[in-house]
């Protein structure tokens, strides 16, 4: 059986000038239908790198991405990203940032209440139906970030991008919205690709965890599979044995074996 | 004061439900209160009003002598009342009412205006954009720009061969520039996240410049339009001094040439007071079209 999506042999560098940084050397990786990966590693990685690698927003030096086999390239709404600063655009309420989304991938096959009813769904999955005609400068952080995995969920995309969603939320919003991607998840079965820092947050959603060595010419150090049964809760897992066996092996690799070192910089 | 006691003969009647009552005329205090309204007023109008007053009677005194060069404000009062009191008037082609002067003046800045705000919005937009466009352009609106609105009249009669023509292409070219730049600008600080949404959407050229461009620069956009609309209010009473016709420019030349220094003096006035109210009227629009788009 072929891979869902295919990361083959991707090596990434940026030229300044004379200047050739490697950011990314050598990253395989196979990811299947409905799996749930966590990208984690120090800062300067290259971890949103590589998502933007995914999503097609920065191109390959080396190698290919590969979803169902066909090369992917350039960026487009099969490959649907949340953003870590949510990027809604701030002078549409929540109902037009979403319908912009809708309207432009399914303009031609859905009629207008189907788009109205498709919207409303997608807000009603992240419970933010109530403030459709808010503007994002009228909603907390964890609401505007909810509503961005709405806008993206709303695209219908074949993977589901998370640059680092929770990373400017407060720990129990954090916790809110991290129950609830795990609810969609377990709903609709969506392909997901998250890059995260926090190690309970990486056990805690994924089914794999993928960590990285530390820059320049980062690559895959490990990946580690978490075995835990679903539906997960929070409360139950955390005196859970696999839990704090998965835990300990990511935060050993983070802080022994591939320690940030600041001066590599 | 009178509501006042009202309101206290109300508390003392009713003692039974007191909150409610205080409840009712605190809100009505704050909505309907004159005295709030006009301190509020007075605190705006009164330091203008007693400065135009001061500024009066110093004229009034420097120039009451009977050898003064200039008119004082009582005369400027007497021999210009028909100006300041029937700004409306139309007797003939050549002797018409100010208003209708300024509202002349006013149509060819809409109309110069109007085609720089387009033009200077697709251009910023194409320097903003395009960081080869920006290095060819750059430098000549640059230079361009720093050329005075009168130096580009005789090229412009030359060019069109009638004055109405030729003064609206002075307004054009002078306020095309703010325009441009700070569109530029405003283009080029849309942020990186905006752009992502829009490639991941796939959005093209088109739905990006309306959905996201024009929005996200709106309020450099409308920084750049009130510079302009300023610059073309000045570039046309200018202009039409040169060029003639019955705007308000030409009234000033003309009451020159006739010695009528009162009509030039009520002429700067609805001058200023027009271009006051233009700068305030694209502020206006623009703090109304880019709600919610400075908040982050």
């Amino acid at each position: 059986m072929t891979a869902y999506l295919k990361l083959d042999h991707i090596d990434k560098s940026f030229a300044r000038g004379n200047q050739v940084s490697e950011v990314l050397k050598d990253i395989r990786l196979t990811i299947d239908k409905g799996e749930f990966v966590s990208i984690i590693g120090h800062s300067g990685c290259g971890k949103s790198t590589l998502l933007n690698l995914v999503a097609g927003l920065t191109k390959v030096s080396a190698g290919a991405v590969l979803l169902e086999d066909k090369e992917v390239d350039s960026p487009g709404p099969e490959r649907a990203v949340v953003f870590q600063n949510h990027s809604l655009l701030p002078w549409l309420t929540v109902y037009e940032n979403i319908n912009l989304a809708v309207s432009k991938v399914f303009g031609r096959s859905k009629s207008k209440a189907e788009r109205h009813d498709w919207i409303m769904r997608n807000l009603d999955l992240v419970q933010m139906a109530h403030a459709k005609d808010k503007r994002p400068a009228e909603i907390s952080g964890g609401m505007k970030q909810r509503v961005g995995i709405a806008r993206a969920l709303a695209m219908e995309p074949k993977i589901l991008l998370l640059d680092e969603p929770f990373g400017a939320l407060d720990a129990l919003t954090r916790a809110h919205l991290q129950d609830a991607v795990m609810d969609i998840h377990s709903r609709l079965g969506s392909t997901t690709i998250m890059i995260t820092h926090d190690v309970d947050e990486a056990v805690l959603l994924s089914d794999r965890i993928v960590m990285m060595t530390n820059g320049p010419a980062a690559t895959i150090g490990e990946v580690l599979a978490v075995p835990l049964a679903r539906p997960r809760r929070r409360v139950e897992l955390s005196s859970d044995r696999t839990f704090l066996r998965c835990r300990e092996a990511v935060l050993k690799f983070l802080y022994e074996r591939h320690r940030f070192v600041e001066a590599a910089e | 004061m009178s509501i006042q006691t009202i309101e206290d003969t109300k508390v003392k009647a009713f003692p039974a439900k007191p909150a409610a009552v205080i409840a009712f005329t605190a809100r009505a205090r704050r909505r309907f209160d004159p005295l709030a309204i006009a301190g509020k007023l007075a605190s705006a109008l009164v330091p203008p009003i007693v400065v135009i007053a001061l500024m009066l009677v110093v004229w009034q005194i420097a120039c009451s002598s009977p050898t003064s060069s200039l008119p004082p404000p009582t005369q400027v009062w007497n021999e210009a009342y028909d100006l300041i009191a029937h700004p409306f008037f139309d007797n003939g082609p050549q002797d018409i009412g100010l208003a209708w002067r300024v509202l002349i003046s006013l149509q060819r800045v809409a109309i110069g205006f109007g085609l720089a705000a387009i033009v200077g919005v697709a251009l910023g937009a194409l320097v903003g954009q395009s960081i080869w466009a920006m290095r060819g352009l750059d430098p000549v609106f640059q230079i361009l720009r720093t050329v005075p609105p009168l130096a580009w009249l005789p090229l412009s009669l030359a060019a069109f061969r009638d004055s109405s023509p030729s003064a609206i292409f002075v307004i054009f070219i002078t306020s095309i520039w703010p325009i441009i730049i700070n569109t530029a600008v405003g283009v080029r600080n849309i942020p990186e996240d905006y752009r992502n949404v829009s490639r991941i959407l796939r959005l093209n050229q088109f739905e990006f410049f309306v959905k996201i461009m024009v929005p996200a620069a709106a309020p450099y956009i409308f920084t750049g339009l009130r510079i302009g609309i300023g610059l073309s209010w000045l570039a046309i009473v200018a202009a039409e001094m040169l060029t003639g016709g019955v705007g308000i420019g030409f009234f000033i030349w003309d009451a020159w040439n006739s010695s009528r220094l009162p009509d030039i003096i009520v002429a700067l006035a609805y001058i200023g007071v027009t271009g006051f109210c233009l700068d305030r009227l694209v502020a206006a629009v623009g703090a109304f079209v880019t709600r919610g788009t400075t908040a982050k």
